[in-house]
């Protein structure tokens, strides 16, 4: 039983789990040719700390007890929680090929473990602006208990439109509950355009402020930057807190980066060889090669 | 013709109360969830009984669904109250994805459903609720027929472990009629009248207008078997089968729009098993406006007396 993360990898190597996360994610959409790439890129460097540092979890034990609880808000982020749910060890590497096909569990939005999603999943998501009252509700219930359980939940910055979710913010600032940390992309893009075309947020840390929250603002795609945020939000007693990561879209993809028309496509296999070229392999290896390419073919002819 | 007497009369709201308050002492684990209405939709003797275990989420039926998620995904037993509207219009998309999609165990409890809420109007009646619940795999339905049932509704639902159930329930006193000797069990439908001519299957406070409706028709040698289907998803298709074969002609009756609900469940099931004559007691595909319950149920069609006419429409459909 790991008593914290149960990789707790040092920065070098959450830098180079980050990449390798990104290039998974480029792989398994160039399979799949249907998916999210720009939330998930921008999103590897959070989801390598998340699962390589912060989170207590144990891959071959889903529903131990002394887990923190990891809800994923907007679910078309899949694309980065499945590649580091795989390179966690939640399951084999090489059922990232699978990714929204027939008799996946690597679903197109998240489903539970229970049903037929992925290990570590907890709940379904995919309808946006869900998680912060399940998140909220599983932090009440933890405290009722006494249990040290921590709660994360992540927020796409535009699934902030979502009333539910603001219902949610209230709710846990009315219970003060410190035992939850939110975190949102804030990568400033959407599907229809920039956040602020579609629906201005600002000054989005003043509304948290303003429902009793603690506010801590960071580079989403700085590790060392990332980390401190969360350790902070984790001492602050008394309130929850939120994490607004400042991310960019598509980041490590120089064609796709800060543009918010790679919100919802995948790339083409051409695009996609190309964005591997920038994204250096890495020391942990690309999930099974000769599946992929034979899929890849597959799917060019 | 076996007679069925009230003994009084009670909300079935109050049953809700009662069971919340047993559920309370007996299960550390139950917690439930209000909405500011907590004195319409009666937690408030949960509240005050068990604060530590109430938690109110302002006005906000969608959080008060995620909410009771997340507690049931941490071993709570969440059970989530408002009127029948805002417990199920409002919040479906949350309770489609978060509850039974995901499969969490949280009980709905809706209280003020149907035409009979009365003076609040169209926008406090839901007449489209047991249409909602009902298409969502992996939910359970429920329509308790009076004080009792609904009590023992509540307190059998926490047995369900898998996927959410929603219990519907009503504002009125109303004539109490079950008792402790008779059955209940969820997915099994309770014939309360036995007859031949024909079967009148209704939920809840329909099922008192049909025992009246029956004892009219038996002054008319009429003779009408009364099934009280308290549990509208799972059906309990045996009992209708059954009623079907021998009766041949059957009559559903309820306080809900007429698509959707118990009757359209009842001929969707028979049409693939055993078409039979059917007529619809219902609200018939339109909103109602303030006034007494008992007026709207006269108004709106769906009273004993519509049971009595509509029985005696299918008679003349029966083969
Ligand atoms: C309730 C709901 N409405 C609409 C959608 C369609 N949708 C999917 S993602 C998205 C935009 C979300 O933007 P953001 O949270 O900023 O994610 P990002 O663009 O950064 O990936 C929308 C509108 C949805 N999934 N759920």
């Amino acid at each position: 039983m790991p008593a914290s993360n149960p990789h707790n990898s040092e920065m070098r190597d959450l830098q180079e789990m980050a990449r390798q996360i990104r290039r998974d994610i480029i792989k398994m959409l160039m399979i799949s040719q249907s998916g999210h790439s720009g939330g998930p890129l921008g999103l590897a460097d959070i989801f390598s700390c998340l699962y390589f540092r912060i989170l207590k979890y144990d891959p071959s034990n889903v529903t131990w007890p002394e887990r923190d609880y990891f809800f994923l808000s907007a679910g078309h982020l899949a694309p980065v929680w499945y590649a580091t749910l795989a390179r966690a060890g939640f399951y084999p590497l090489s059922e990232m090929s699978t990714l929204r096909k027939i008799n996946t569990r690597l679903q197109g939005h998240p489903a539970p473990w229970y049903t037929h999603g992925l290990p570590g999943i907890e709940i379904a998501s995919g309808s946006l602006g869900q998680g912060m009252s399940i998140a909220v509700g599983a932090a009440l219930g933890l405290r009722m208990d006494r249990k040290p359980n921590h709660v994360y939940v992540l927020h796409g910055d535009g699934e902030l439109d979502e009333g539910q979710v603001w219902e949610g913010i209230m709710t846990a600032g009315h219970y003060s509950v410190d035992n939850l940390t939110a975190i949102v992309d804030r990568n400033f893009c959407q599907i229809d355009n920039r956040t602020d075309k579609v629906m201005e947020l600002e000054p989005l840390a003043d509304k948290w402020r303003a429902f009793r929250w603690n506010v801590i603002e960071c580079d989403g795609n700085d590790i060392s930057d990332f980390l401190v945020a969360v350790e902070e939000a984790k001492a602050i007693k008394g309130k929850p807190s939120v994490v607004i990561a400042k991310t960019f879209m598509g980041k490590g993809v120089s064609f796709m980066e800060d543009d918010y028309r790679w919100h919802g496509v995948p790339p083409g296999i051409e695009q996609g060889k190309q964005a591997l070229s920038e994204l250096e392999p890495t020391k942990f290896g690309d999930f099974v090669e000769f599946e992929w390419e034979k899929q890849v073919a597959e799917v060019v002819k | 013709m076996t007679t069925i007497e009230s003994k009084g009369e009670k909300a079935t709201r109050q049953g809700f109360s009662d069971a919340l308050l047993e559920l309370g002492k007996e299960n550390p684990d139950v917690v439930v969830l209000g909405g500011d209405v907590s004195g319409s939709v009666k937690v408030d003797a949960f509240a005050k009984a068990y604060p530590d275990r109430f938690f109110s989420v302002g006005v906000a039926e969608a959080d008060m669904m995620g909410v009771a998620a997340g507690l049931s995904l941490v071993g709570k037993i969440p059970i989530a109250s408002a009127y029948g509207e805002f417990a199920a219009g409002r919040p479906f998309d949350q309770i489609r994805q978060s509850l039974a999609y995901s499969e969490m165990p949280v009980k709905i409890c809706a209280s003020h459903c149907g035409i009979t809420v009365g003076p609040d109007g169209a926008t406090h009646q839901s007449l489209e609720d047991v249409a909602l619940m009902r298409v969502l795999p992996r939910m359970t339905v429920i329509c308790p027929c009076d004080y009792l049932e609904t009590k023992r509704a509540v307190k059998s639902s926490i047995s369900i472990t898998k996927g959410p159930v929603y219990i519907r329930f009503f504002r009125d006193n109303t004539p109490m009629f079950t008792d402790e000797s008779m059955s209940f069990e969820i997915g099994k439908a309770n014939t309360l009248i036995d007859g031949t001519d024909v079967t009148i299957i209704a939920a809840g406070l329909q099922v008192w207008e049909a025992i009246q409706a029956a004892e009219v028709l038996a002054a008319e040698r009429i003779s009408a078997r009364v099934i009280n289907m308290h549990t509208i998803k799972p059906l309990d298709k045996k009992t209708i089968l059954k009623a079907a074969q021998e009766t041949r002609a059957l009559v559903t009756a309820e306080d809900h729009q007429i698509h959707g609900g118990l009757g359209s469940a009842v001929a969707e099931y028979l049409a693939q098993e055993h078409p039979t004559p059917q007529e619809f007691v219902a609200v018939n595909d339109t909103f109602g406006e303030s006034g007494k319950g008992a007026e709207l149920m006269k108004k709106y069609g769906i009273a004993r007396e519509d049971i009595v006419k509509a029985v005696k429409k299918v008679l003349r459909r029966k083969k």
